[in-house]
């Protein structure tokens, strides 16, 4: 399991080339050109469970998903900031990527380290040192445990519409 | 305690005598903005599409913009997908290839008005904010759920207040204040926050309002918004949006706010925001005289009829240096009309101007206008990330129509005061 590190404002042309999007929207599509501006190592060497973790910002930019998409494909457990842009964090919940926000953590962060997550629990250790961050509201976690926003819009017209 | 513009409109979406910042509210909005984006959209819900159809068939307002006309095999059939989408669930409200850029299109069909909530899917949709309208970026699956439903939850966000006070001294624009605005609160500065504009906005125009609103996102605000007016009304008149039409809405005077920002209009100054952060801005005197392979005007940030018409003022008569090429791209036809029946399209391709078809061009690197390693861009655009305008070895800094053009009538980076 590995942590990718990257600063404050990672957005979404380095996690995703803006010249791609129309024409790559699918997993196997997206999966190799993942970072593709920002680290050329990301889409060759990231393994399952690996963590993403970043500074102030994550996500910024435009409201292209393929980042959130291209990140659950290859496995990625969680990604961990300082802070997300807002659009980048409606796309994380409603696909199911988990997002941790908790600069404590990021800050307490040295290359090598590992870093355990508890998603329920509200907590993550990073080289030994554990740190708590607030829970998801109800109506977010109503939309995770659907299996993202489809899965609920599904299951809401099956009840009014049958 | 009063309330913000947020939580008035948010309240009132949820049926709820008020609401606190924080709060998650379930929405119904008026319009889902989506683009060239929508193939993709559809794709997710095919089988739900065959089995439920739309929610309604005037949600969705669809404009083929982000790579028009088609660049490749591929994105000409998601434009084919999309037009027999828009046939078979008789969507009301579509615009093929030609029109204009989204965000243009919205505010000009009389799509956003006042105190509505819109969403899009794509970040720039708070640009609505400049017709007094709540409008923020969703992301497609998000879109997709909407097309099906209807419905979505909203988080109200605390608010930022700016107060704007004199007037700006041409040729000094919004842009200059907009990105100055941005430098002074960062890229991600107003996350999940509101940004609403207070004091001396009258001196603005819709245009202008435009451009500030445009870039709220930049800053990484939900909505950047701007209060009703007589030049909201004006402009609302002007196409065909009658006053019955719509319910304005604003701050009350005792709203509390999570901070507050006061701008002299008449002290801001031509900037420029270098690569490749939109916050990493500069006055034009730090620049200066750095030679530009490539000027680029448009966009839905400024590609508008005054934005031409400042243009013009720098171009008329000269000729674009022999070392620059310079891009215009119209936000709309109906800017391309307007600005070729009053000779302004003329008197800039008369001085080297390369007119391209409105869309957006080359503002995402997809198409038209890309870049080559090393190049230096000088943009009207929104965005100057690594990469953007196609390629991460060359650099895009962004600034005003105004700086622009006189820049690319020298060659190099040029402080439009100097020319004008
Ligand atoms: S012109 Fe640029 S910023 Fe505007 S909608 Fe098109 S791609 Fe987005």
């Amino acid at each position: 399991m590995r942590v990718w590190k990257y600063g404050d404002d990672i957005n979404t042309d380095m996690l995703f080339p803006g010249k791609y999007t129309y024409t790559c929207s699918t997993a196997e599509e997206v999966k190799p050109h993942l970072l593709e501006d920002l680290d050329a190592d990301f889409a060759g060497g990231v393994k399952q469970g690996d963590m993403v973790m970043a500074g102030k910002n994550f996500g910024c930019g435009s409201s292209r998903e393929q980042p959130v998409l291209g990140f659950k494909a290859v496995g990625i457990a969680a990604v961990v900031a300082e802070s997300f842009a807002r659009i980048f964090y409606r796309a994380s919940i409603n696909q199911g990527l988990v997002l941790v926000e908790c600069p404590e953590a990021v800050a307490a962060f040295k290359d090598g380290d590992e870093a355990v997550l508890d998603v329920e629990g509200g907590k993550i250790t990073v080289g030994g040192q554990v740190f708590e961050f607030p829970p998801l509201p109800p109506e977010i976690l109503a939309i995770r445990d659907a299996g993202g926003l489809l899965n609920y819009a599904r299951a809401k017209l099956e009840t009014e519409r049958g | 305690m009063g309330q913000t513009f947020a939580q008035k409109v948010l309240a009132g979406a949820a049926g709820l005598p008020s609401v606190v910042p924080g709060q998650i509210v379930p929405i119904r909005p008026a319009h889902l903005l989506t683009h060239d984006n929508t193939a993709a959209i559809i794709g997710k819900i095919k089988d739900d599409l065959e089995k439920y159809g739309v929610v309604r068939d005037d949600l969705s307002v669809i404009v083929l913009d982000h790579v028009t006309p088609a660049a490749n095999e591929k994105t000409a059939a998601g434009h084919k997908s999309v037009r027999e989408f828009v046939k078979k669930y008789g969507i009301k409200n579509f615009y093929d290839v030609g029109v204009g850029i989204c965000h243009q299109v919205v505010v000009e069909k009389g799509h956003a008005v006042p105190g509505m909530i819109l969403v899009g899917s794509d970040s720039h949709t708070c640009s609505y904010g400049a017709v007094n309208a709540f409008s923020t970026g969703v992301d497609r699956t998000e879109a997709a759920a909407l097309m099906l439903v209807g419905e979505t939850w909203l988080k109200v966000p605390p608010t930022i207040k700016i107060t704007l006070k004199g007037a700006l001294k041409s040729p000094v624009s919004a842009k200059d204040l907009i990105l100055t605005i941005i430098g002074d609160i960062g890229a991600g500065g107003a996350t999940y926050q509101a940004v609403e504009f207070h004091g001396d906005v009258a001196s603005l125009d819709i245009e202008q309002r435009f451009t500030v609103a445009n870039m709220g996102i930049e800053m990484g605000a939900k909505i950047a918004v701007f209060p009703f007016d007589s030049v909201t009304e004006a402009y609302l008149t002007s196409i065909g949006v009658a006053r019955s039409d719509y319910e304005p809405v604003w701050a009350d005077s005792d709203a509390e706010y999570i901070r507050e920002l006061d701008y002299d209009l008449g002290a801001i100054e031509p900037v420029i925001a270098m690569p490749h952060k939109v916050d990493n801005v500069k006055p034009i005197s730090e620049v200066e005289g750095r030679p530009i392979d490539q000027a680029f005007i448009g966009t839905c940030t400024n590609g508008r009829v005054s934005d031409f018409h400042a243009a013009a003022a720098f171009l008329e008569g000269k000729t674009v240096d022999s070392g620059v090429r310079l891009l215009l791209l119209p936000a709309s036809r109906a800017v391309l009309e307007a600005t070729l029946a009053d000779g302004t399209i003329e008197k800039l391709v008369r001085a080297g101007g390369v007119l391209l078809p409105t869309g957006c061009g080359p503002c995402l690197g997809a198409h038209q206008g890309v870049l080559a390693p090393g190049e230096f861009c000088l943009s009207t655009a929104n965005r100057n990330f690594k990469g953007r305008m196609g390629c991460k070895d060359a650099e895009t800094a962004l600034a005003s129509p105004e700086t622009v053009a006189a820049s690319a009538v020298a060659g190099k980076v040029t402080d439009p005061r100097k020319v004008a």
